[in-house]
């Protein structure tokens, strides 16, 4: 039993970490198109769908590639497991 | 207010009712009532985990008080607000498929039963039961007072009247229906609350003709309302990111939030969960905010920032579809409050009674006790919503800081550092939660950062160090 269990808990550990690296790409592209292109004066802004560019980057394309990075650890990445213990009652 | 607009709204309450109730047939069939009242006998499937996490997470100040914020900040406040996608995907990957494991094996129904099972100390059961109950009766009275202020606003009622009519159509189906009842009536909510974000982020595009003419308009009022810093300037970039613990990936420690991270069926339910839970709560916060800035435009000159929202609604839809996106905010606030009042039932009956006060109840007294308890707390809580306190968003802000310095590093650490003991867990809570207390009231946004930051560091130092320090007790009866 403590083999199995070994086995699916290395797979949680795993995900655990992707689920970490995905708030730090998330952040990185948050705050970097923010206060890096959104820093600068309003006036010389550039402006891309009607919206500062600064804010169309950051918060829509943003979010767009956050939802694409989900599918594709989804799809590619994350392991089925079962999670009952199979028949052992003991606790 | 026109009646046609509150023809659509009326319906959505009576569509909650009649769900819930149809749903609370399952609990006099289900094997275990604990299991099925406080956590659905385990079975929601991907849309229904997606729905109830983003639907308790998100409430009144998702739909009034955010949009109000942003109204008055300006384009900061959406990426402030933005830092909230992070819900989506964090607490299912991070609590994950361990935490589903862990909480199956100590036959887990509550948090603090995980919490019980992994330290095995009745200290952290009770500490626990006092936090969740004392921060999280706060929260829903602020969630009772917006909900009822904005029936009041809506049609005109009476506060107190507007009051009743809400908990009424709140508790029944809470206190007959459970968990269960509470996590099918979120995922409608969450619908609604979807759809009218759209809805009403595409008529306000429309009625401001279109977005460029509608940020010309905000850079001729005031071009700061188009930085990220805020329409005065005031908003660091520091203060902006350290929401990401507060309302990103702190949630974790929420414990409302968390027992669904154990509520699911197995892995798929998990993985369907990410992606819908990852696209709807972005599209809502996204949506939400962005429209609170737009109406700055559209509907200029709102004093009371809690209006924006409603009064936008009825300027830029025809009364009837007003109607129904106004029931977007109520089902945000029907959606937080019944997972509220189920949590703190459930730490009265579980974590209290059944550990402390009976340990060997019958399944039929522990029934009656759990439809009391409920019952009670709800009517506890129309009581005291009756002479509201002020400022929603703050009460709201203060239970979730709370809660989360002092669950975020016992569920967290517990789960994935096998050193971490009792000792540890406790010195973390007490820690997080006196540091909290403390810097709220003597240094709030100490170093203009949030609040919550410096209680959630001490609280990880103690767990960490006092761990270390006394794990020669734990050396032989150690966890998995």
């Amino acid at each position: 039993m403590d083999h199995k269990e070994d086995k699916r808990f290395r797979v949680a550990g795993h995900e655990a970490l992707i689920g970490i690296a995905l708030v730090l790409i998330n952040f990185l592209w948050w705050y970097g198109f923010a206060f890096g292109l959104g820093g600068q004066p309003v006036s010389d802004y550039d402006w891309i769908l009607g919206m500062p560019e600064w804010f169309f980057y950051s918060c829509i394309v943003g979010f767009f590639l956050m939802v694409l990075l989900v599918i594709i650890v989804v799809k590619y990445m994350l392991t089925d497991i079962p999670f009952d213990d199979e028949g052992d009652d003991h606790e | 207010m026109n009646s046609m607009a509150l023809i659509p709204l009326f319906a959505f309450l009576i569509l909650i009712f009649v769900v819930g109730i149809y749903t609370a047939r399952k609990v006099s069939r289900a094997d275990s009532f604990v299991q099925e009242y406080f956590l659905g006998s385990r079975q929601l499937g991907g849309f229904i985990l997606a729905m109830t996490m983003i639907a308790t997470y998100g409430s009144a100040s998702s739909f009034i008080g955010g949009p109000g914020a942003a109204y008055t900040y300006g384009l900061s406040w959406v990426l402030l607000a933005m830092s909230q996608v992070v819900t989506g995907y964090f607490v299912l990957l991070i609590l994950g498929k361990k935490f589903a494991i862990m909480a199956r094996k100590y036959k887990a129904v509550t948090l603090i039963d995980y919490l019980q099972g992994r330290y095995g100390s009745n200290k952290i059961t009770i500490l626990s039961a006092i936090s969740i109950i004392l921060f999280l009766f706060s929260a829903m009275i602020a969630q009772w007072v917006g909900g009822a202020r904005l029936i009041e606003s809506l049609t005109g009622l009476t506060y107190e009247s507007a009051l009743f009519l809400f908990a009424v159509s709140v508790l029944v189906y809470v206190i007959i229906g459970g968990f269960r009842a509470v996590a099918i009536t979120d995922a409608i909510q969450g619908v609604v609350m979807l759809g009218g974000t759209i809805i009403l982020l595409i008529a306000t595009i429309i009625a401001g003709g279109g977005m460029e003419n509608i940020m010309m308009g905000l850079k001729a009022e005031n071009p700061n309302l188009l930085s990220p810093h805020g329409h005065d300037g005031e908003l660091s970039a520091r203060y902006i990111s350290s929401f990401w613990i507060l309302v990103g990936v702190g949630v974790v420690g929420l414990p409302q939030v968390a027992v669904r991270a154990m509520s699911y069926k197995n892995s798929r339910s998990l993985h369907r969960a990410l992606i819908i839970g990852t696209i709807v709560v972005g599209s809502i916060m996204l949506g939400m905010h962005l429209i609170g800035v737009l109406a700055r435009v559209v509907v200029p000159g709102i004093e009371v920032a809690d209006k924006v929202m409603p009064l936008l609604a009825l300027e830029v839809l025809p009364p009837w579809l007003a109607g129904i996106v106004l029931a977007a905010p109520m089902a945000a606030i029907m959606s937080t409050v019944d997972s509220l009042l189920l949590i703190v039932s459930s730490a009265i009956v579980k974590d209290v009674y059944m550990n402390f006060i009976n340990k060997d109840a019958k399944e039929k007294q522990v029934k009656r006790i759990s439809f009391w308890v409920t019952s009670i707390t709800g009517i506890l809580v129309f009581l005291m919503a009756l002479s509201p306190p002020e400022l929603i968003i703050w009460l709201n802000l203060f239970s979730f800081g709370g809660l989360e310095a002092v669950f975020i590093w016992p569920i967290v650490l517990g789960l994935y550092w096998k050193k971490g003991n009792a000792h540890g867990a406790i010195a973390s809570m007490i820690s997080g939660l006196v540091a909290y207390i403390l810097f709220h009231s003597f240094a709030p946004n100490y170093m203009d950062m949030h609040t919550v930051i410096f209680p959630i560091i001490i609280s990880f130092f103690m767990y960490v160090l006092v761990s270390l320090f006394t794990q020669a007790q734990y050396r032989q009866n150690g966890w998995v």
